[in-house]
């Protein structure tokens, strides 16, 4: 079986849950004999050569990638594209497109030449960025389209703010698909409610957790005899670090011996620094920044407690990574992965004082943090890729058959 | 001849309100007031009530050959007598029949045995009290929470003056014997030892509505036709189970009702067959050999052991912090203390807190107020940690 693969992230240029859950899911379909032809954005100041150097795809067989040449990142919006954009020079402005809408106009327009020229049996597309380039595939060959929802508009605007022309190309992409795959009922709920697709189109395939031989046992060099609490995670409002600040405050009248790690980049870090600053817990909070797949790992090892206090998150992949790193975990119950995992305790995002209740327990409660910790890795490591991957092939050939 | 003994465990814990590390040391309320009457006024309509007068008519329409006995918790009762005192009038017109036995368990459904013997005791005397002031009658046999059992139980319970202890009849402590003889314990004088017949019990408590069992439906007839074979090799069918079984944990469109209606008179059909009350047992049958429990043995699940209670940490050590107060708690003489710290230890809080089967997110037992173990155990932990505050201040506590 052939599948022409259309992303935006691919481990090691990723940044997110989206590229983990693509490289996961690659690696075992081709495990099972699926042949991928992956088509991938990448701007030209990205060195070839490191491209072609890419550790993961090389370990994969049966899996090519295929760039197309656009400034398209993973988790951009219109306006820090625009903002991205202004930064280059007028050489590079002229090649790309002026806006992000444009640009995912020439990414697809690209894309319809790669459709031409590659043989494929099935179209599998990755969130809606390259929604329309599945459905001029799927114009151009006539073969069956899949789209795989990772996060819809309203997940990542919390339902604010929602972008209309992202939410129009999100819904014509979802009504022309054969198929749509969600990682979770929660994200199936919102397509149905908020794009009227009919239930029986949308298949759940939850994400999974890979388990690498060598998982590095070091930790960062900054525990001392505090405990940590780990947030991880883009700082947008989707993520709700506003909420894991407030909790912050509330734990730190509680409990002294703590510090807190806000690891990740977004739009809102400015007020969440600005926030702990105001609380007077600036001394307590240690922003880290970007970490590279390394440092996170480091950080969950490090960490007594990861915190994923999302407004919505269709999946939540970080959660599964904490707890394989025995790390005791607490998911906001808006969240794909509380559907999925028992060992963890579950919280509503808005729900500041019980978060810190939870979280004061489990420092406070040994056997309590000890059960989390055991009893998480444990159910994590029952999560293989191999299950989503049998999953989206059994719905491959349902669409072939039928077709 | 063959004697049917049906004993029906009647017992629901007074659940913890949720509480927040943030309400340790204000003393706040620890019992979920409005969340027990809920539960325990829809326990009475579709099960207590409908039950006892099923069993009240089977009384009285098989002239006095219909018996039963029931063990109810002291925290049960509580409940009743505030939330639904109609519950507690329909057993008192079931006790004045003559033909309900009432038995004798813990107050407040505890683990105490496992902790202090002292403490044991009193529970137990504090259940006879008011089993004496409720039902104007002295209970006889006693059995344990959970049935719960070993041979110090029964030691206990004959210096204690019962003539009968119940048990479950586990495989590996029964072996090649059956159930359905009256046996005596191991290392006590003349108390009697009755065991549960699992397999013809669960097939009422847990199989009855179960589509895949191969004897679904199962109606009275043929179960009474499983006691007849009984008939010649077996004196006495130990019949026990939650009373929540009919109505509760088997609903009445799936027929336990009139389960429960006919079967008397289909066992009584059989011209050998009888019902008999625990004390009406052994006094009925000789013990035909001494049995020997030397470890633990309970009612529950397939272990039949006290893993759903004590099997994991956060149990192991919620219980330890529980009984360590009670030095202190007893010194102060403070009878609020002590009826709180007893309320504390009835063994559904620990049940809740079990991770045996929650891999499965099986979230266990009815009526469980929490949506995990963990919470069920920060619960209980903060509340402790009030409670600790609380009994600190009259006595010393090391911390």
């Amino acid at each position: 079986m052939k599948v022409l693969m259309f992303g935006w992230e691919f481990p090691p240029l990723s940044s997110g849950g989206l590229g983990t859950a693509c490289y996961g899911l690659t690696k075992s379909l081709s495990k099972k004999g699926v042949e991928i032809t992956f088509v991938l954005p990448s701007a030209s100041d990205i060195n070839d050569a490191d491209f072609v150097k890419f550790r993961s795809a090389n370990e994969i067989k049966n899996l090519k990638i295929r760039k197309i040449d656009s400034t398209i990142r993973p988790y951009m919006t219109s306006e820090n594209y625009s903002g991205y954009m202004s930064q280059k020079s007028s050489r590079i402005a002229k090649i790309y497109g002026s806006t992000l809408f444009d640009e995912v106009y020439r990414y697809t327009l690209a894309a319809e030449k790669i459709a031409e020229e590659e043989d494929f049996d099935i179209i599998h597309c990755h969130d809606w960025m390259t929604f329309g380039a599945g459905i001029s595939a799927k114009e151009k060959k006539n073969r069956p389209l899949v789209l795989h929802v990772h996060s819809t508009e309203h997940d990542r605007t919390g339902g604010h703010m929602v972008n209309q022309y992202v939410y129009d190309l999100e819904r014509k992409g979802l009504h022309k698909a054969d198929k749509i795959i969600a990682v979770s009922n929660f994200t199936k709920d919102k397509i149905m409610k908020h794009h009227g697709v009919p239930s029986e189109k949308i298949a759940v395939v939850h994400n999974a957790v890979d388990f690498p031989q060598n998982c590095c046992e070091e930790q960062m060099h900054l525990k001392g005899r505090d405990r940590i609490v780990l947030f991880l995670g883009r700082l947008t409002l989707q993520k709700g670090p506003d909420y894991f600040v407030y909790a912050a405050k509330k734990i730190l009248e509680h409990e002294k011996n703590v510090k807190f790690i806000i690891a990740g980049t977004g739009d809102m870090e400015p007020f969440v620094i600005e926030k702990a600053a105001e609380l007077g817990i600036s001394g307590k909070i240690m922003f880290a920044g970007f970490l590279n797949p390394e440092e996170v790992e480091k950080a969950y090892r490090t960490a007594d407690i990861y915190v994923m206090p999302s407004v919505s998150e269709p999946f939540g992949i970080t959660a599964l990574e904490a707890m394989k790193n025995k790390t005791a975990a607490i998911v906001s119950k808006q969240s794909g992965v509380s559907e999925v995992i028992n060992h963890c305790l579950k919280v509503d995002f808005w729900d500041v004082d019980e978060l810190s209740n939870q979280v004061i327990s489990v420092l406070r409660y040994n056997p309590l943090q000890e059960a989390l910790k055991e009893n998480g890795y444990s159910e994590s490591r029952k999560f293989s890729w191999d299950t989503p991957a049998q999953k989206c092939i059994d719905v491959y050939n349902q669409l072939i058959n039928k077709g | 001849m063959v004697s049917v003994c049906f004993y029906f465990q009647v017992h629901q814990p007074i659940r913890l309100r949720k509480y927040s590390i943030f309400e340790i040391g204000k003393h706040a309320n620890y019992f979920d007031d409005r969340k027990n009457e809920e539960i325990i006024k829809k326990i009475a309509g579709k099960c207590y009530l409908p039950a006892n007068k099923i069993i009240l008519d089977s009384i009285n329409k098989n002239n006095g050959k219909f018996k039963v006995s029931y063990s109810m918790s002291g925290v049960v009762l509580e409940e009743l007598e505030r939330f639904a005192p109609e519950v507690i009038d329909s057993f008192k017109k079931l006790v004045d029949t003559g033909n309900v036995e009432i038995l004798d368990e813990t107050y407040h459904h505890t683990l105490s045995c496992l902790h202090s013997k002292d403490e044991f005791k009193e529970q137990i005397g504090l259940h006879n009290k008011k089993i004496r002031q409720l039902f104007n009658c002295r209970p006889k046999v006693f059995r344990n929470t959970e049935l719960i059992y070993n041979n110090e139980i029964a030691k206990t319970a004959e210096e204690m003056g019962y003539k009968a202890v119940l048990a479950e009849g586990a495989d590996h402590i029964l072996q090649w014997r059956s159930p359905n003889f009256v046996y005596r314990p191991k290392g006590s004088g003349s108390i009697k030892l009755l065991l549960k017949n699992y397999r013809l019990s669960d097939d009422i408590a847990f199989r009855f509505s179960e589509k895949n069992w191969k004897e679904f439906p199962l109606t009275a007839p043929k179960f009474a036709g499983w006691v007849n074979k009984i008939n010649g090799n077996g004196n006495v069918v130990n019949l026990f189970m939650d009373y929540e079984t009919f109505g509760e944990h088997q609903w009445e469109d799936k027929g336990i009702f009139e389960f429960l209606k006919h079967l008397p008179h289909e066992i009584l059909k059989h011209p050998d067959n009888d019902f008999v009350t625990p004390s009406e047992a052994v006094k009925k049958y000789k013990d035909v050999a001494e049995l020997d429990y030397p470890h633990y043995v309970s009612w529950a699940d397939v272990e039949r052991d006290l893993s759903a209670w004590t099997g994991n940490h956060m149990q192991q050590e919620a219980m330890k912090e529980i009984y360590n107060l009670e030095p202190y708690v007893k010194l102060s003489k403070n009878p609020a203390l002590l009826d709180q710290w007893r309320k504390l230890q009835t063994s559904d809080h620990f049940y809740y807190m079990c991770t045996k089967w929650f891999n499965d997110g099986d979230v266990h037992k009815y009526f469980n107020p929490y949506d995990s173990p963990y919470e069920a155990f920060i619960t209980y932990m903060n509340i402790l940690s009030d409670f600790r505050m609380k009994a600190g201040k009259l006595g010393e506590i090391e911390s």
